[in-house]
């Protein structure tokens, strides 16, 4: 293991610095959802490497990563739920036009 | 420069590159695609961090159910915005500059921290991290609460989203 830990941390900044582009960018609510997964994964790498590197005994790191995990999988199950509701009845899913709370 | 750097950067590469065209493809379904390699690269840095199991369920959870997800989502909300239409919006050089500040304050902070060069020390003998992470998550002393909490969170999630997307009115 001769990679520094500085690597992953830069690495994760990146990710997470192109992520946060996506969700400000983007007008297709659905890739916003995208651009939110790509920040999830950098914070993962974040807790991964910083298990690894620290005190690999302690599996505090793993841990909060598996719950990132199971967070991740619900906010991506009711934020397309929500999507394809206001889909059905709207017909569009372009952030901008979704703005009101009843129609 | 040792093999496992070599895979490292290549790694980078790939994930870098994929993120890129996540959020500027213009086709949807080429940004779930390009999703599901960028995860890849991810499943690939938990194995070289020796995480083992992290590895697989990024393979299962997040390319098996949540790629699949936003495709079939794609799939299901297609008719309306089209490729014709600009994906992007008009501050998108304000965006630019967000994302580009927030990555050179987080690369500065960074290097400028004590002990963020140091590289790994080997995992102790006698530690298997899939055991013990396998006793941590079920062990009282640790961290079965929030486990149990997101086993909670995922059946809410799960009969939320039935009750939200299921319901099609006449």
């Amino acid at each position: 293991m001769s990679i520094p830990l500085s690597w992953y941390l830069v690495l994760a900044a990146a990710l997470f610095s192109i992520g946060l582009y996506g969700v400000l960018v983007r007008k297709n609510a659905i890739a916003i959802l995208l651009g939110v997964e790509l920040m999830l994964n950098a914070v993962n790498i974040n807790l991964v490497a910083f298990w690894r590197y620290l005190d690999p005994a302690q599996m505090a790191g793993q841990a909060f990563a598996i719950i990132v995990f199971a967070v991740a999988a619900a906010e991506v199950a009711v934020g397309l739920a929500l999507i394809i509701a206001v889909y059905r009845r709207r017909k569009t899913v372009v952030a901008d036009e979704i703005d009101l709370m009843k129609w | 420069m040792t093999g496992a750097q070599i895979v490292f950067l290549v790694c980078a590469g790939l994930i870098l590159g994929s993120a890129v065209m996540v959020v500027t493809a213009r086709n949807l379904m080429h940004a779930a695609f390009w999703l599901i390699a960028a995860l890849f690269g991810v499943a690939v840095l938990y194995a070289l961090l020796e995480a083992g199991f992290m590895a697989v369920i990024q393979v299962v959870i997040y390319i098996g159910a949540i790629a699949i997800m936003f495709i079939f989502a794609d799939m299901l909300t297609r008719r309306e915005v089209r490729e014709s239409r600009a994906q992007i919006g008009r501050n998108w050089p304000l965006a630019a500059f967000a994302g580009l500040s927030i990555l050179t304050g987080l690369v500065a902070l960074i290097l400028g921290q004590p002990g963020v060069s140091r590289t790994a020390s080997a995992i102790p003998a006698g530690v298997d991290p899939v055991a013990a992470l396998g006793t941590a998550l079920v062990s009282p002393d640790a961290y079965v609460l929030p486990f149990e909490v997101a086993s909670v969170l995922l059946l809410a999630a799960l009969v939320g989203a039935v009750y939200i997307a299921g319901i099609v009115k006449k």
